[in-house]
C-alpha cells in the first residue's frame, strides 16, 4: 500500500506557534507526570522499603533526603505533585465537557498555578 | 491491484479496541489518587513526630497499611498508563518503543509487589 504524505499539524512546542498558557500547561502536565513516575514514586517506594528494613536502611534513606540532591528531588516532587494533581482535576472537569471555552481554560489555568504555589508551600512547610 | 479482500487487509491493523479502557482506567485511577493523597496529607499533618520509629508506627497501623498499599498500586498503575502514552507519542523507533513499553510495565508491577510486601511485613509485625 502506498504511503500518502498528508500535511500534519505542527507540534505545539516549537517555532510554529507562539508559546501560550494552554500549550505550556499541557506539556507541563506530561513533564511533571514523567518526573513523578521516575523520581517521585520511586522515592516513596524507597521510604516504604527503608522503613521496613531496619534502622540502618532508614538512615541511608534519611541521609539521602538530607543531602542537597535528595532535598532538591523531594522539593521538586512536591512541586510536580501539586501541579499534576490540580491540573489533573482541571483535566477531569474538561472530560465532563465543561469549562472548555477559552476564557474558562485560562481561568482554570490561573487557579491551578496559584493553587500549586499554595499547596506546595503548605506541604513543604509541614515537611521542614 | 491486490487480489486480497479489503476486509482481510483491514483486519489486524488499526485500533486494538482497548483505547476506551485505557482512557477510563487513567481517569479512574486519577480519582482514586485524589482521595488517597488527601488522606495521606491529612494523616501526615496529624503526625506528632517524624523519623524511623514514627514511620514504622504509621505504616504498621492496619488501616494505614491498607490505604498506603492502594495508594502505591494506584500511583504505579497511573504512572504506567501515562508513561505508555508518552512513549507512544514521542518514541518513533519501533524496537526501542517496545523495549521501553515492557520496561515500564515490568517496573510498575515489580514496584507494586515490592511495596506491598514491605508494607505487609510492617503491618504483620515482622
Amino acid at each position: 500500500m502506498k504511503e500518502t504524505q498528508r500535511p500534519l499539524s505542527p507540534f505545539m512546542i516549537g517555532p510554529y506557534y507562539k508559546p501560550q498558557m494552554t500549550s505550556l500547561m499541557s506539556i507541563s502536565h506530561r513533564a511533571t507526570g514523567v518526573f513523578l513516575s521516575v523520581v517521585g514514586v520511586p522515592l516513596m517506594l524507597w521510604w516504604i522499603i527503608a522503613t521496613a528494613s531496619g534502622p540502618a536502611a532508614y538512615d541511608r534513606f534519611a541521609s539521602f533526603a538530607g543531602h542537597w540532591l535528595g532535598t532538591l528531588l523531594l522539593w521538586l516532587t512536591v512541586l510536580c505533585l501539586s501541579y499534576h494533581l490540580l491540573n489533573g482535576i482541571r483535566h477531569l472537569v474538561w472530560d465532563t465537557g465543561r469549562a472548555l471555552e477559552l476564557r474558562s481554560a485560562y481561568t482554570g489555568g490561573w487557579l491551578v498555578l496559584i493553587g500549586t504555589v499554595l499547596l506546595s508551600a503548605v506541604v513543604l512547610g509541614v515537611m521542614s | 491491484m491486490s487480489m486480497r479482500n479489503p476486509l482481510a487487509r483491514a483486519r489486524g491493523h488499526g485500533s486494538a479496541k482497548d483505547g476506551v479502557h485505557h482512557w477510563y482506567a487513567q481517569r479512574a485511577s486519577a480519582l482514586l489518587l485524589i482521595g488517597l493523597l488527601a488522606w495521606l496529607l491529612y494523616s501526615v499533618l496529624g503526625l506528632e513526630s517524624t523519623g524511623y520509629a514514627a514511620s514504622r508506627a504509621f505504616i504498621a497501623q492496619p488501616v494505614n497499611a491498607a490505604l498506603l498499599s492502594v495508594l502505591l498500586i494506584a500511583a504505579l498503575y497511573h504512572a504506567m498508563l501515562g508513561l505508555q502514552v508518552v512513549i507512544e507519542d514521542y518514541v518513533h523507533n519501533r524496537p526501542l518503543e517496545i523495549v521501553l513499553y515492557i520496561l515500564t510495565r515490568a517496573g510498575a508491577w515489580i514496584g507494586m509487589a515490592l511495596g506491598v510486601v514491605h508494607i505487609l511485613k510492617l503491618a504483620l509485625g515482622a
